[in-house]
């Protein structure tokens, strides 16, 4: 015979025991490693080969190398599918993954992060 | 003058009715997500959601009848108050207690139904009507077993009017045992006069958006909530009046705290009910209260009728 | 609007009972439905357009996202159709951790499912305690994708990541807790009277008419017949699997209740049966970035039923043509005969039953029979002059629209 409401017990149990839920966000769950937020890009490593330009679904990496070998890099985050598959691609391992995942801005402008590798010849200023 | 201005104005009119209608829906809330294995809101939550929504604006549809979409939430926060100023709260009487307050509070509990029907009728939207054409069946429903069982319990007191009701059972300690079928059964149709899960089918949020306050907003819809939250109050006020008269005795302040953990007690239970229950079908429902609760406050109504009988020659 | 008594009431495209925006136009006459008007296609994004314009790689994550919750199917559906074209020999590892994906996205899936469905009929506590569960799917699934959602785990030839032994033990842990609380949810569902009262002689299905209306996945499982790709046609690990396809002799809502809740039980099975017998190996060969000419229809089956995709390759690096038929296309017809003379209040519980996911059905849908006549191919180019004329007509003029839209591409 079928009775209404028998999750009455658990419901009950329910009352005394632990909540399932957090009061986010004064406290916040960590992610796991290797998960795939924001990316991060290290100018330094990068060469230039632009792989990961060409394997983006979404079009969201930039790169320009100058003729002297200076990286310029522009990530837009509103773009990023946050896919990683620009980490598979790239041979050096510029670019890499982080767990920020809390990237919402109210400016659109905000989210075109730019990166900048230090100009491998520096103009000396004339004295 | 100033006493009744008082009285109805702050304690325990509008003020007090409010601040408890808000408590009242908080602890609603809360114990409603603690069975859920969640954390619940804060208990300010239920006084923000109505200082937002008076800020919201209150937008007519152009089908609908201004004047009764208008007066509808006054009509409904009107009779939810007034129905509570003859609930006895602090002593065995209450401010306006006179014989056959039963009836008028039974009754004024009854408008704010209408006003549900009244207000989604003339909003002339589809989901509207069809949620006010339920909330109307749904009355005729659950009201047999509703008033029975509250008549049975006045049946045994010999008496319309709940300071008769409460005397009779301070003189009679115990008696109120015999009405515990009719405090069961009117448990559960209070659920259906207060639109809650499983008799919330006038409300049906998947099927039919909100039913009657589906145009609703803003401050009509602030007041409907306040109406529903008092209405809360006053029901469980009301069964805590008729079925749980005991302890009626002592000091006034002893009275309002027993009076506070007796409505506590039956929101408890309405929460408890709420949460591990399925919503029930229309035609579901109507089978349910004439096939099991109908009969059952007629049981109640019997007893009564035996106990007086033979107890009381 | 109460000439004969009959109300038109319009349940989407945005409506409570929906999850995603469909248009049911309902006729009712006073709670009973009298007729049912389905149109579709508020969804369409023009993915399968999109696809022909990005390489094999960028299209993997495209057609990953036509989907939140089926989305690794439709990954790997792709990705054996390309693997089919241009003969790869994917490892075996490789297979066995797509299996595991999937699997695990079953998993979640009908977690879901029964969340939505206790929300439909108003019993609120069973979507918070099985949404609940399923954040230890969620949390696994991160652990070992790096995302809850959209797990992007394929890739041309195999898998992208590996698993590793304490991953493996994560996984044994997750699922003996949720194997202890799917037992409770069966409980439940045989046990609690408003629930049955609710669910049972709601949207019938007879055997014969499954057929007829072409469904699949647990809709018709819960009609008795007897479809599963696992079995019928197997793809990725499941030739070396050993489970049962569940089916059911209900024919209604609770028995599609019933049919997902055991095949809960049975992917707890088979993803234990899985970690045991992972195989050493590598886990991905080299694909070629040019896909040799060909064309492959793969199938798979989906949370909500089969899943086929259909891949026409040129020899480039783009795709030639790629269709998409998901499985709540399939289900949808169903609906308007589930529908026929029941109550309104018996409305979301019956939509939800067949599992809707309207992101996956909208795609493009040709219809041909001995009745039409008239039959006509446009190219691009004619097909957006068809759209301007046909928005003029309506009222809308884009002209100005669509020159401030050259000027900035340009």
């Amino acid at each position: 015979m079928r009775m209404p409401g028998v999750i009455l017990k658990r419901a009950l149990y329910h009352l005394v025991r632990k909540a399932a839920t957090i009061r986010y966000p004064y406290v916040k769950t960590p992610m796991p490693d290797k998960f795939r937020g924001q990316i991060s890009f290290d100018p330094k490593k990068c060469i230039g080969c632009k792989i990961c330009m060409r394997d983006c679904p979404a079009g969201a990496i930039i790169i320009k190398k100058s003729e002297e070998g200076d990286i310029e890099a522009e990530i837009d985050l509103g773009r990023c599918i946050y896919c990683a598959q620009c980490v598979d691609s790239c041979p050096k391992k510029a670019v890499q993954y982080t767990a920020r995942f809390e990237l919402a801005q109210s400016d659109r402008k905000i989210l075109k992060v730019r990166y900048r590798s230090e100009p491998k010849n520096p103009v000396k200023k004339q004295p | 003058m100033a006493k009744a201005l008082f009285n109805i104005l702050i304690f325990p009119g509008f003020l007090f009715l409010f601040v408890l209608g808000l408590a009242v829906e908080y602890l609603d809330r809360k114990l409603y997500a603690k069975f859920q294995n969640r954390i619940g809101p804060r208990w300010y939550q239920p006084a923000a959601d109505f200082i937002k929504l008076l800020g919201k604006e209150d937008m007519v549809p152009q089908e609908a009848d201004a004047a009764v979409f208008k007066l509808m939430p006054a009509f409904a926060l009107a009779a939810n108050i007034t129905a509570f100023l003859y609930i006895p709260i602090w002593e065995k009487k209450s401010l306006f207690s006179f014989g056959g307050d039963v009836i008028v509070v039974l009754y004024l509990l009854t408008l704010p139904t209408l006003t549900y029907f009244l207000g989604g009728w003339y909003s002339r939207s589809v989901y509207a009507m069809l949620g006010a054409v339920r909330s109307l069946t749904q009355l005729f429903a659950y009201e047999v077993p509703l008033f029975t069982c509250i008549l049975a319990s006045a049946l045994l007191a010999n008496t319309w009017s709940l300071e008769g009701m409460a005397l009779f059972y301070s003189a009679h300690p115990g008696y109120w045992l015999f009405n515990l079928t009719g405090f069961a059964v009117s448990l559960v149709s209070l659920l259906g006069k207060l639109e809650k899960v499983p008799f919330d089918i006038p409300e049906a949020e998947t099927e039919i958006v909100a039913g009657s306050f589906t145009e609703y907003g803003g401050r009509f819809l602030a007041f409907f909530r306040m109406s529903m939250n008092i209405e809360l109050t006053v029901g469980a006020g009301l069964l805590a009046a008729v079925f749980l008269p005991f302890g009626l005795d002592l000091a006034p302040a002893f009275v309002f705290s027993l009076f506070i953990i007796k409505v506590v007690f039956i929101i408890g239970a309405v929460s408890l009910v709420r949460s591990i229950m399925a919503r029930l079908r229309l035609d579901q429902m109507i089978n349910l209260c004439w096939k099991y609760f109908a009969p059952l406050a007629f049981l109640q109504v019997l007893i009564n009728l035996l106990a007086k009988w033979v107890l009381i020659r | 609007m109460h000439d004969s008594g009959e109300v038109n009431i319009p349940i989407g495209p945005q409506h409570p009972a929906l999850k995603e925006p469909e248009s049911f136009l309902i006729t009712l006459r006073g709670e009973k439905i009298t007729a049912v008007n389905i149109k579709i296609g508020y969804n369409h994004r023009g993915i399968e357009k999109a696809c022909e314009e990005r390489t094999y790689i960028q299209d993997l994550y495209l057609i990953e996202r036509i989907c939140g919750i089926c989305s690794h199917s439709h990954s790997t559906c792709f990705a054996q159709a390309v693997e089919e074209i241009a003969a790869l020999e994917v490892p075996v590892r490789a297979l066995y951790i797509r299996s595991l994906i999937g699997e695990l996205e079953r998993i979640h899936s009908h977690l879901l499912w029964l969340g939505v469905a206790g929300h439909e009929i108003g019993f609120d506590t069973l979507l918070m305690y099985t949404w609940r569960d399923r954040e230890v799917v969620m949390d696994l699934l991160a652990l070992l994708t790096g995302n809850r959602v959209n797990y992007g785990i394929n890739t041309i030839g195999g898998v992208r990541r590996d698993i590793s032994e304490e991953q493996i033990k994560e996984v044994k842990g997750a699922m003996d807790i949720l194997e202890e609380r799917t037992k409770y949810y069966v409980d439940i569902a045989e046990g609690e009277a408003t629930l049955s009262k609710r669910l049972s002689g709601v949207g019938v299905l007879s055997y014969d008419d499954a057929l007829r209306l072409g469904a699949v996945g647990p809709t018709a499982r819960a009609s008795g017949v007897e479809r599963d790709v696992r079995k019928d046609d197997p793809y990725a690990a499941y030739a070396e699997l050993d489970f049962k396809v569940i089916t059911d002799k209900h024919a209604d809502v609770y028995g599609r209740t019933l049919v997902r809740l055991k095949e809960l039980m049975e992917s707890y099975k088979i993803v234990r049966q899985i970690i045991k017998d992972l195989p050493e190996g590598p886990i991905v060969i080299k694909a070629p970035r040019k896909i040799p000419a060909g064309e492959a229809l793969s199938r798979y089956e989906a949370p909500r039923g089969e899943d086929a995709h259909y891949v026409l390759a040129n020899g480039t690096e783009r795709p030639e043509r790629v269709k998409v038929r998901a499985p709540t296309l399939a289900n949808i017809q169903a609906v308007t005969h589930m529908l026929k003379d029941r109550y309104l209040a018996d409305m979301p519980i019956v939509i939800a039953a067949i599992d809707p996911c309207f992101s996956c059905a909208d795609r493009l849908v040709s219809v041909d029979g001995p009745g039409l006549k008239r039959k006509k191919t446009m190219t691009w180019e004619a097909l957006r002059l068809f759209g301007i004329e046909w928005h003029k007509k309506q009222g809308i003029d884009i002209s100005s629209l669509n020159k401030k839209i050259s000027r900035m591409i340009k």
